[in-house]
């Protein structure tokens, strides 16, 4: 059972306790600061703040006193030779499979620390970063020091190894609109599943790239696009230029993955060696941002839908959640609890999550819901808070 | 020597900068910095981005003339000259 929830909002971290069969709200940590996530590490109880500075450079905060104090981790650096080929948003005449005539490059510096995740028990120091523009960082010291992932950074599908010289290889990896707030469109990384079953197995997802995987520990990266399908490329079933929106695995039953894209709901019972498309618009299901696999079944998981990618809102000013039990083939939506009139929420990729029959999430526009019975049911927590980007059970 | 003033935001992160006049022994920009970084461990993180450049909401001056080298910050600071660290304002 989960006893805590920790949202990070526009204005700083706030953390729910379970107290009585009651949720209570704790004052606002890291005040006005923007937290695009905030998670607590199940080995050792950690609490981690990912802090978007909107002058002073993204940081990342941690608590070792289940958050009465905080302190900065300030070491998630590039290295000094880093860089990338600078990508530019897409203009009228934008043809992703057109080679562009000469790559632009430029040094790397970190935008945002869009997510974190841990290593499975038997490796208590491991964390993993990943940031805008498409770096995977990993600790092996708890968060102290970090090291970037050079073989994907290196990809070719991205470029080869700019560390060595020019560009070898076409970037067919595109930016996300994430990424327009600080002034640049470049990749990002936003979801890391570590295999439970084998800790050198790893699939990251990358807005706006797909999904990709390590067999050996992050020396060599593959992706794992096969059966998506992109509306908006002139080929939907080329290998690079994805937007997944969340992808996240059952933990029980790892070769169950789940995909919110920004093209639909997609499903992998086959550890990602393919995907298979498992939108169902006619109940509303096909756009949104995140998706929640449960703990157990791999066959079940939730998505809160909106209306589509060009109005990013409820559909018909209804808010839903929907769940599928059996693989995405249908899905069942409910409602009860949440506004149904004149209600506008857009959930963020981060902004769901469950923990057993728990469920949370949290919408840009303040409001925070709760159900315990599997997503059946809902109450709402709160409906003043600031933008909430994301929601951890802890 | 250069005395250093800054944003009062930048004492919530670095309490120890506050109440106090700072005057460090450097005379270019980069030097001040670091001169900084070792009263208040940490502090050119919150100023300059991984590659040395000046983070690009964050603003810098000696006295009144904005600095004209943000990437290495090679600007000479005079014996008697402040300078000062501030937001770059970019919208409520």
């Amino acid at each position: 059972m989960s006893n805590m929830i920790l949202l990070g909002t526009r204005k700083g971290t706030v953390i729910f306790d379970r107290i009585d069969s009651n949720w209570q709200p704790r004052p606002i940590m890291h005040a006005g600061i923007p937290v695009c996530y905030a998670t607590r590490d199940p080995r050792d109880g950690t609490l981690w703040a990912s802090l978007d500075h909107g002058h002073w450079g993204p940081k990342l905060s941690r608590s070792h006193d289940d958050g009465v104090t905080w302190e900065d981790v300030m070491s998630v650096k590039y290295p000094k030779d880093a860089r990338y080929i600078v990508k530019y948003m897409p203009s009228p005449d934008f043809n992703p499979e057109s080679p562009t005539a000469q790559p632009e490059y430029a040094n790397a510096t970190v935008y945002k620390i869009w997510n974190i995740a841990f290593g499975n028990a038997h490796q208590p120091g491991r964390l993993y970063a990943g940031t805008i523009p498409g770096g995977l960082f990993v600790s092996d010291d708890g968060g102290n020091t970090w090291e970037l992932n050079r073989p994907l950074w290196n990809h070719h599908s991205r470029g080869g190894d700019l560390f060595a010289g020019d560009a070898t290889t076409e970037n067919r990896w595109y930016g996300t609109p994430a990424s327009i707030d600080y002034g640049v469109f470049e990749p990002g990384i936003h979801s890391i599943i570590v295999d439970p079953r084998d800790s050198n197995h790893l699939l990251v997802a990358v807005s706006s790239a797909g999904v990709i995987e390590t067999r050996d520990g992050g020396l060599t990266w593959h992706g794992r696009n096969r059966g998506m399908l992109n509306d908006y490329m002139p080929n939907p079933e080329a290998e690079w230029g994805h937007d997944p929106h969340f992808v996240t695995s059952c933990p029980g039953q790892p070769d169950y993955l789940w995909q919110q894209n920004h093209c639909g709901v997609f499903y992998s019972d086959d550890g990602a060696e393919s995907w298979k498309k498992v939108s169902l618009p006619d109940v509303g299901v096909h756009f949104g941002f995140p998706i929640a696999a449960d703990a157990s079944d791999g066959l079940t998981a939730w998505v809160v839908p909106a209306r589509a990618d060009s109005e990013r809102m409820t559909i018909d000013g209804g808010l839903f959640v929907a769940r599928t039990t059996d693989g995405g083939r249908s899905w069942q939506t409910f409602r009860k609890g949440l506004p149904q009139d004149s209600a506008y929420d857009i959930v963020l990729r981060h902004g769901l999550d469950v923990a057993g029959d728990c469920l949370c999430f949290g919408s840009t526009t303040g409001n925070l819901y709760l159900s315990e019975d599997r997503g059946e049911t809902w109450q709402c927590l709160g409906n003043n808070f600031p933008p909430i980007y994301s929601v951890r059970l802890g | 020597m250069p005395s250093v003033k800054m944003t009062q935001h930048l004492y919530r992160f670095f309490p120890i900068l506050e109440n106090r006049t700072i005057t460090v022994p450097a005379s270019s920009v980069a030097e001040i910095l670091v001169a900084v970084n070792e009263i208040a461990p940490g502090f050119t993180d919150y100023v300059l981005d991984e590659q040395g450049a000046l983070r690009r909401h964050v603003n810098l001056s000696i006295n009144d003339a904005i600095v004209i080298d943000k990437k290495t910050l090679s600007d000479h600071v005079p014996e008697d000259g402040t300078v000062y660290i501030f937001q770059a304002l970019s919208g409520g």
